[in-house]
């Protein structure tokens, strides 16, 4: 799509005389009126747009907190409590800061599953899925941090766990540890740099984001047929008003789930002891972490040793950037792939489940036979680690070998009129290498 | 935290360890759903029940919980107790709060007034810790936010369509009808009480309505209640959790309120936008 040549014409003088400049007005033409979309989009495309929506509320809530905030251990929950209170509309900002944390991580996993299932990884996108895996990882950095910021129990408490799997590090763990807190344990220093870094990796978020934008709009969107664009009339249209008015229409209904958690149910996806003071010497129950952190927590939990059990947590997710080279099929799309929407929706269920084991007690059953246990969460957790990992190394990389593709559509337009298949149905019949 | 605390650290990786049950489990009873007037997408407090909550809150607990968070002058807010400017400015009067220093450099003390928080029980933890065997009082500021019991799955699911979220109130509720005399070949700790929806059933607190009832469920003082409301343990249990949620949640009238017009309006807008968009892609053969 890097042929795709400007249609912008400068009108007035003043515009002609900026464009030979600094062709800025042209720049935000090609990307955001003329850019060709793919025809064929179904809504699952509209979440890159709502997670730069998301991006921009949680910098914009977050700007606002910062004026009320006080990074100190003796003031922090105080000055929660103070925006909360007494700083007008200050309970909105931070409601939304908090649930948008959680809106912000529900958009990026369809967002990211969206790109698995149709196989947006693959050439010649493997650079902005690269870039989208380092978003999603500053991303869990940024929520980690933020949580920490209000300075309840769970804050200091899941400061302290997290920070605690790097003395996991052969040798040099402690001191990894004490360099990380700034200190002996999870203090002032801590929760000072926590916010420092809370607020400086939005803008790193934002500018990888400038980057992932940049290589979509070189090599173009895919598209459910996982067919590449061939003919600009027949296969797309411009992106305004088409894409636009699709996108703005799917982010109203988003906005519309985030409203509802954050007038409605504004401590629902939270925790109940982060409404209690930090306390050095009272530890909690039961520490989780948020929601979204739960299916890596899951791996992290089902490993009996501790540095495997960091090492596979970090592993779950560094393996999604090889994800381009694991995946050796030709075949783009998984609606043309039978064996393979099998494999992607176990591995759905898998994380969901994974979820599931990081969030209950480790001891508990999950299944009884005679009154005895045979098998506890961490045995679940162990059985769902192993296809969670099986699916990037064994079901991948066989697939592309021996599975049988379905035929194609011979373009995205004939996808979308049902045109005749180029390609007769049994030509593909055959494991494609 | 310093090195000599590492045991509480080392606790926080067996409790992960170990998946301790969160709060209100481990033997306790599950709280029964009480009915609140500020639950749902329009709920509101119950002035006259927050107001009965406040008078339980200063005569019963407020010698031992503080509300640090809590200023006289919120009293007479839009959306709370709503007690009169003139009612709040008597009572702020009858605390003493400690000022300065003044011009020669000493404190003094000086009626409260509107703009005062509420004062503190106990000068310093260690105060309260002294007065009350060792634990610390809890503040009640947030307390009703605090507080939780295991909804479980698939309830929790529900919950989000429900708006199901106050657990906290219903927790409070039953902890304060819930003491019992412990069951038969159970030994309660000298100093503990036997509570059923208390999580290990062993609570620290002695019950707090032994002030306003006698053992029979009795009032001690059949005019507490000036409104006419029935004087009984649970209707004070529910008066209390109920002010205590409006302390934690001062703005929730206001939050529903605005979100019933923004959902509204962005029903509205997607409406809008879908027709658009309808008849925008109509422009483009066999688009959907």
């Amino acid at each position: 799509m890097a042929e795709h040549h400007s249609t912008y014409v400068p009108k007035t003088g003043i515009e002609r005389w900026l464009d030979a400049r600094l062709p800025i007005v042209r720049l935000m033409h090609d990307s955001a009126v003329s850019y060709p979309v793919p025809r064929n989009l179904n809504y699952f495309w509209t979440f890159g747009g709502i997670l730069m929506f998301m991006l921009v509320a949680q910098i914009v809530t977050g700007i606002v907190l910062v004026m009320h905030y006080t990074p100190h251990v003796d003031f922090a929950f105080q000055s929660v409590e103070h925006i909360m209170r007494d700083v007008n509309y200050g309970w909105l900002m931070r409601y939304m800061h908090a649930n948008g944390a959680s809106m912000f991580f529900i958009a990026v996993y369809i967002h990211i599953f969206r790109g698995m299932y149709y196989g947006s990884y693959k050439a010649p996108r493997e650079v902005l899925w690269i870039l989208g895996v380092v978003i999603f990882l500053l991303m869990m950095a940024t929520a980690f941090m933020g949580y920490v910021l209000p300075w309840g129990q769970m804050s200091f408490w899941g400061a302290t766990v997290i920070t605690n799997l790097f003395s996991a590090v052969p040798g040099i763990g402690e001191t990894i540890v004490t360099w990380l807190w700034g200190g002996y344990s999870v203090d002032n220093p801590t929760l000072n740099r926590f916010f420092s870094l809370h607020y400086l990796l939005p803008f790193m978020i934002f500018g990888v984001v400038i980057l992932h934008v940049w290589a979509l709009h070189h090599v173009g969107q895919n598209n459910p047929s996982g067919v590449e664009v061939k003919n600009y009339a027949k296969d797309t249209v411009p992106f305004t008003p088409y894409a636009t008015v699709k996108d703005l229409f799917a982010m109203v209904c988003f906005i519309m789930v985030f409203a509802w958690f954050v007038f409605y149910h504004p401590n629902f996806l939270g925790h109940a002891d982060n409404y209690i003071p930090a306390d050095p010497l009272k530890t909690p129950a039961h520490i989780v972490p948020e929601w979204y952190f739960l299916p890596f927590y899951g791996i992290l939990r089902a490993i009996p040793d501790k540095l495997g059990g960091v090492i596979a947590m970090f592993a779950s997710i560094a393996v999604l950037a090889f994800l381009p080279w694991l995946d050796t099929s030709k075949v783009k799309s998984g609606r043309y792939r039978p064996i393979f929407r099998i494999c992607f929706w176990t591995f759905v269920v898998v994380s969901v489940l994974l979820g599931y084991t990081g969030s209950q007690p480790t001891d508990k059953a999950v299944l009884m036979l005679g009154g005895r246990t045979v098998l506890d969460m961490v045995g679940f957790g162990q059985i769902l680690t192993v296809i969670y990992f099986a699916y990037f190394f064994v079901a991948l990389p066989l697939l592309g070998l021996f599975e049988k593709p379905q035929p194609q559509p011979a373009s995205i337009a004939d996808s979308v009129l049902g045109g005749g298949l180029a390609v007769p149905a049994g030509a593909h019949a055959a494991p494609q290498k | 935290m310093t090195k000599s605390s590492r045991p509480a650290l080392l606790g926080a990786i067996l409790a992960l360890g170990l998946g301790l049950p969160a709060l209100a489990a481990g033997g306790a009873e599950h709280p029964p759903a009480q009915k609140w007037s500020f639950a749902g997408p329009f709920g509101t407090y119950d002035r006259a029940q927050l107001q009965r909550g406040f008078k339980i809150y200063r005569e019963v607990c407020a010698a031992c919980h503080g509300l640090e968070k809590l200023s006289f002058r919120n009293l007479v807010q839009a959306g709370g107790p709503q007690f009169s400017v003139g009612q709040i400015q008597t009572l702020a009067a009858e605390y003493k709060i400690q000022d300065g220093p003044n011009e020669s450099g000493e404190m003094f003390e000086r009626p409260g007034r509107l703009a005062d928080r509420f004062p503190k029980p106990f000068p310093n933890p260690e105060a309260a810790k002294a007065a009350n065997n060792g634990a610390v009082p809890p503040d009640f500021s947030v307390i009703a936010k605090a507080r939780t019991y295991e909804r479980g799955f698939p309830l929790y699911l529900f919950d989000i369509v429900t708006q199901y979220q106050e657990q906290g109130v219903d927790y409070i509720t039953a902890l304060l009808t819930g003491y019992e005399p412990a069951p038969a070949g159970v030994t309660v700790e000298p100093g503990l009480h036997w509570n059923k929806y208390f999580p290990g059933n062993k609570i620290a607190m002695a019950n707090p309505l032994v002030a306003l009832f006698d053992d029979a469920g009795k009032p001690q003082d059949p005019g507490f209640y000036t409104d006419g409301t029935p004087l009984t343990r649970e209707q004070v249990a529910r008066d209390l959790s109920a002010f205590l949620m409006w302390v934690a949640e001062p703005h929730l009238e206001e939050r529903k309120r605005i979100g019933a017009r923004v959902m509204l309006w962005l029903l509205l807008l997607a409406g809008l936008l879908y027709f658009t968009k309808k008849k925008i892609w109509a422009r483009v053969e066999g688009a959907h």
